[in-house]
């Protein structure tokens, strides 16, 4: 026992032991990761057996069982939907286009980020071409398919040697969007026949809904959320109600509505597809996620940039588009590329939402009812997951890097 | 992000936004006669079909060939008024979305095995002569031994939404005393349906006869399967278009009853070329080889257009053997839906 | 020599750059651009919808509605109307969003603490689960369960589980408990036992708050809870129960799940319990470690450290995204459609077609999705604040 402010100090120097021994190798591994204990190494014992189990079956299953002929034999409709097989050339052609133009624009950066998401692209497109040449698809589409990853990386490479300035890009990427559009569309005569949208389908429709969903979405978005924030009453009552509206509906309910209600708008008897309906119908939806995303970076921005704004004489426009935006966009791709990938996902709503509209989920529940195919239904989802499984989790890893990338950089 | 780019992000998306309406706006149409202005500007027949029933509407999905008594009368409408039975663009319009494919004018015209009933009447559109009389009736498997409705207590029962059947089906049990004593499966579209009743989640499968002969052909066992005797509603199939346009109507109606009448006076598929050369009258005003009887100018088609359709498809005796008769995998009767004058309900009114 | 100041007189600002003046004008324009959309909408809207003879208002509400529900919590028969489905669908909403939200916050519980754990196997499954439910979408998740549960073998062919349970391709048949004479005593028993754990545990924490030893009050208070009700059951009887039998069809008798209920609460669950668990991870993460190893130097077990000083912090973090989650649930039962159950959409579906009024149904149903949604966050909301206001 102390008295009241006597500090105790140890009367004898204790022995001394030898520095601990740090296991290493792969037994103290085992030791310390999977039998750490008795809960630990019963935990580890009954997982892993379920595990192997459950591993066994399913391999079993998938080689043995399952009948893999229903996706190989029905590859073009998983593909592309409807679209007339002697016009699917444009497609691919499409595909091309398309690629070629990603693979400059990831060139411009030279980030990490975009590195990978040139190499993935590269790799997905010859999976992809491997996979259609032993499909119905036939081995001439798979070759053309599998020279497209290799076209997107010479041109990746080709581009970090000859850097193309920023203007020739934008120009590129305005004129190609609707050039696609048209080469996929058709304008009638021989070589370029009209091919209407509601026989689109499949992978090709996924990507039509998601990509053109967040990039019409992404104006009306940023619109929003600087409506959120403005000091003009009605303009920030308009924004948050819109937004709170479509947030709290599911988007199955605005797919549905926009099926509906979108022609009864339209005056006349001006016909809009359902392809378009539905785009509308995501649009709208994703505008509200987006300008979440988009206000939570506005809220980041420290109220000395807008000062610093007002204080050399930039107007409100000017402001936003010059100071306010670009660091705010910048801090929200992250949070937009996790809203892409929920996008890519929802896009299967179109096949449940009354559109009539057949993607890749769609494709699948069609392709099950076939007679022959009676009883394939789980390789069909189990090959509708693969796919959107490596879709998303490329673009999440893509995501990953480049928030890593910008937070070295951020201050 | 430079100024030029987000103008020019800005422009894209106005591109973009443009062509979400790029399709050519057709001509309004208001009053009578606009619509089958547009259909005949377009040049193409947009006809909402069902697409799963053999017999009646098939896709062979590899193939992407139509085929079925349905599409059939597309076919006819066609040639009427392109004189090309190819000229179809074929929609695959599901149970739940036939109302607003016709309310939204989605579809030129309707012929998806759908039932005239005085709601649809009054909500969906006009309704064309009755091509098929049919009845409901239900599947079971042989198995059960069951002989009528009166035997299906506690059953469960597959039904497709959105139809006269599902409808039909309570008031049905209701009467056989099963009232609450029975589930439901009900499903937006055709394929579900009966896989889950061939799977064996359900017991019994109900819909159109018609319907019901025309899925068991697809089955992988059809002698399992047994119709009940009972016939539980009047269930009349035929097309129909939308409000609005009354000589579109008149089109419709009157390739139907052309080929009803085609029948009637004998005209094939084979002899409509010679027939042309007939004396008897009402072969001559039929078939418009009569220069003095307008007929068809009075719709708005050439004077001829009866023989396009039947060259097209036949008359409708033979649009009836060819998909559904008795040497089909069908292999229905006639039935009601014989020539009155053999005793059945198909009758046209007088071609003049 | 004094020079004269210029006078300063307050030049006014002329209207036109006047920021008051535009501030208001520009109000004006956005508000009137808004109507005047809304207004041009509208007429067009009245106008194609007399054309295709449909109808606006809410009449059809009270006709007939003529369509069989499959499953329902309350009665429903095909004689009842538009209304009584659209409340029959609701309630299925609203069952499947409660026991959804329950059991997928307890599984992401799990999940969250698993993804922490330093068993290196239990860390990887976990991982892996969460990855493969984030990158895939949820109506394949659903549809794949369904599919499987359809696999299941025919009702004449179900297979027997102990205590008259049977599992067939229409479902899991199991016994109903009916209230018999002690039933009421029984209750009420059950409610004393409650009564006294509460008790105990109010009782024995503010023991601990004060320093003073506790006699394992909270335990046994516990025990009581669980054995009031076990000795009840035994001397009262106050339950028989109604077995499924097997009939020329199906089972009769007893309550059934359904393949369709089972899937979407099973899919809603599985995949929601991924995004909690990264969320309570997130949570548990953020709890700086000087607590951690306070609590450990003070001589807590990690369980006890988990329950008493790192959840309670976590809970700060974790309550906001917990929302969006529960939120994206409920809104993401909406999927049911695919499986077959009749939820609220499914049923709005049918009626919008049926009723030739499909505006107002569609209407109708955003409407309440949304006020589901309101209600919601609201309740989540006064949690929140209750768990924040707890700091300092």
């Amino acid at each position: 026992m102390t008295a009241e402010g006597e500090r105790w100090v140890r009367p004898t120097i204790g022995e001394r032991l030898p520095p601990p021994i740090e296991p290493v190798g792969p037994r103290a591994w085992l030791r310390q990761n999977l039998f750490n204990g008795w809960v630990s190494s019963i935990v580890t014992v009954v997982l892993g057996s379920v595990l192997i189990m459950v591993g066994f079956l399913i391999a079993e299953w998938a080689v043995t069982d399952a009948r893999w002929g229903v996706v190989t034999s029905n590859f073009r409709l998983f593909l592309i939907g409807q679209y007339p097989a002697d016009e699917a050339w444009r497609v691919w052609l499409a595909l091309l286009i398309a690629s070629v133009l990603t693979g400059v624009s990831a060139a411009s950066t030279a980030s990490r980020a975009t590195r990978t998401l040139a190499a993935g692209l590269a790799a997905g497109q010859a999976l992809l071409g491997l996979l259609a040449a032993s499909s119905d698809l036939g081995p001439l589409v798979g070759l053309a398919i599998a020279l497209n990853a290799i076209a997107v990386w010479a041109v990746f490479l080709g581009a970090l040697r000859f850097p193309m300035s920023r203007r020739v890009r934008t120009i590129a990427w305005i004129v190609a969007v609707p050039a696609l559009f048209v080469l996929l569309q058709g304008i009638g005569g021989p070589l370029l026949r009209l091919v209407p949208t509601n026989l689109w389908g499949g992978l090709l429709l996924t990507f039509l809904l998601s990509v053109g969903g967040i990039v019409l979405s992404f104006p009306f978005g940023v619109l929003l959320a600087l409506g959120r924030r403005s000091n003009l009453p009605v303009v920030r009552v308009l924004s948050t109600v819109y937004i709170e509206i479509v947030r709290g509906v599911p988007l199955v309910t605005i797919l549905f509505m926009a099926a509906i209600l979108l022609p009864l708008l339209l005056p006349g008897g001006l016909r809009i597809e359902h392809v378009f309906r539905a785009l509308a119908g995501i649009t709208l939806f994703s505008a509200a996620y987006v300008a979440e995303n988009v206000r939570g970076g506005l809220q980041a921005i420290p109220t000395g940039q807008i000062e610093a704004a007002n204080a050399i004489g930039l107007n409100a426009i000017q402001r936003n588009l010059y100071i306010v935006l670009p660091q705010a966009l910048r801090s929200v791709i992250p949070a937009n590329v996790g809203l892409f990938i929920s996008l890519l996902k929802d896009t299967t709503l179109v096949a449940i939402a009354g559109t009539g509209l057949l993607e890749l989920l769609g494709i699948g529940r069609a392709v099950v009812a076939q007679p022959a195919w009676i009883g394939a239904q789980i390789e069909v989802y189990v090959f509708i997951s693969v796919v959107f499984f490596f879709l998303c989790y490329a673009m999440s890893q893509a995501s990953y890097r480049l928030e890593e990338e910008m937070g070295v950089g951020k201050r | 992000m430079s100024r030029a780019a987000l103008v020019s992000l800005a422009l894209g998306a106005l591109i973009m936004g443009a062509c979400t309406t790029a399709p050519p706006p057709e001509e309004s149409p208001g009053p009578s006669g606009e619509l089958l202005a547009a259909i005949k500007a377009r040049g193409q027949l947009i006809c909402g079909v069902n697409g799963g029933l053999p017999g009646f509407s098939f896709l062979q999905e590899g193939t992407g060939a139509w085929s079925g008594f349905d599409v059939d009368y597309c076919k006819a409408v066609a040639a009427a008024l392109f004189g090309d039975a190819n000229a179809v663009d074929y929609r695959q319009v599901g149970t739940d979305d036939r109302g607003p494919a016709l309310q939204t004018r989605e579809v030129d015209v309707l012929i998806r095995n759908t039932t005239w009933t005085l709601t649809r009447d009054a909500q969906w559109g006009l309704f064309a002569p009755t091509t098929y009389y049919d009845g409901q009736g239900i599947m079971v498997r042989a198995e059960v031994g069951a002989d009528s409705i009166e035997d299906l207590g506690g059953a469960t029962i597959c039904v497709q939404s959105g139809t006269t059947t599902e409808l039909n089906l309570a008031d049905a049990m209701a009467a056989a005393g099963h009232e609450g004593n029975y589930t439901t499966s009900v499903f937006p579209e055709v394929d579900p349906t009966y896989d889950t009743y061939e799977s064996g989640a359900c017991d019994v499968v109900t819909s159109d006869r018609s319907q019901l002969v025309s899925r068991r052909t697809a089955m992988a066992d059809p002698s399992a399967h047994v119709l009940l005797e009972d016939v539980l509603s009047k269930e009349p199939l035929g097309p129909v278009v939308p409000f609005g346009d009354e000589q579109w109507f008149n089109v419709v109606k009157w390739t139907v009853f052309a080929t009803i009448e085609a029948e009637e006076l004998g005209i094939t598929q084979a002899n409509v070329a010679e027939m042309q050369n007939s004396d008897n009258v009402l072969v001559q005003r039929l078939l418009g080889t009569d220069p003095d009887e307008l007929q068809g100018t009075r719709l708005g088609l050439d004077n001829d257009w009866v023989v396009d359709v039947i060259t097209a498809v036949g008359n409708y005796g033979e649009i009836f053997e060819r998909n559904v008769g008795p040497n089909t995998p069908l292999g229905l009767d006639r039935g009601l839906n014989n020539l009155w004058t053999e005793g059945g309900l198909i009758y046209a009114p007088p071609y003049r | 020599m004094t020079v004269a100041a210029p006078a300063q007189r307050a030049t006014s600002v002329p209207p036109w750059r006047d920021l008051r003046v535009l501030r208001i004008v520009a109000q004006l324009v956005a508000l009137g651009l808004v109507l005047l959309a809304a207004y041009v909408l509208w007429t067009t809207l009245a106008q194609n919808m007399a054309a295709a003879r449909l109808s606006v208002g809410f009449e059809f509400l009270r006709a007939r509605a003529g369509f069989d529900i499959a499953q329902s919590v309350i009665p429903y028969s095909p004689s009842d109307s538009y209304g009584h489905a659209f409340l029959a669908g609701l309630i299925n909403t609203l069952m499947v969003g409660f026991v959804g939200i329950v059991l997928a916050t307890i599984l992401g519980i799990f999940v969250g603490v698993a993804r922490l754990s330093s068993n290196w196997l239990l860390n990887r499954i976990a991982s892996g689960y969460v990855e493969i439910m984030r990158n895939t979408p949820l109506l394949v998740q659903l549809i794949f369960i369904y599919v499987v549960l359809l696999q299941l073998p025919t009702v004449s062919n179900s297979i027997a589980l102990p205590g008259s349970i049977f599992l067939n391709q229409r479902g899991l048949f199991m016994p109903r408990p009916v209230a018999d004479t002690g039933y009421w005593a029984w209750l009420a028993l059950i409610l004393l036992g409650v009564v006294l754990a509460i008790a105990g545990s109010l009782f024995s924490r503010s023991r601990r708050e004060r320093g003073q030893p506790m006699y394992r009050l909270g335990r046994l208070t516990l025990l009581a809870m669980l054995g009031l009700p076990i000795v009840g059951y035994v001397f009262l009887q106050p339950l028989t129960f109604d077995m499924p039998v097997q009939e020329r069809f199906n089972f009769v008798g007893g309550v059934v799940l359904s393949p369709p209920f089972v899937a979407l609460l099973l899919g809603l669950i599985i995949y929601t319990a991924a995004f909690i668990g990264e969320v309570v991870r997130g949570g548990i993460q953020a709890v700086r470690r000087g607590q951690l190893e306070a609590a450990y130097a003070i001589g807590l077990s990690p369980a006890q450290t988990l329950r008493l000083i790192v959840f309670p912090q976590a809970l700060r973090i974790i309550v906001p995204p917990l929302t969006s989650q529960y939120l994206n649930l409920a809104k993401n039962s909406s999927l049911a459609i695919a499986v077959g159950f009749p939820d609220l959409f499914s049923v709005t579906r049918t009626m919008a077609n049926q009723t030739g009024a499909p505006v107002s149904v569609i209407v109708l149903v955003m409407s309440t999705y949304l006020a589901i949604s309101l209600f919601t966050s609201l309740l989540m909301n006064i949690y929140n604040r209750r768990v924040q206001v707890l700091e300092r």
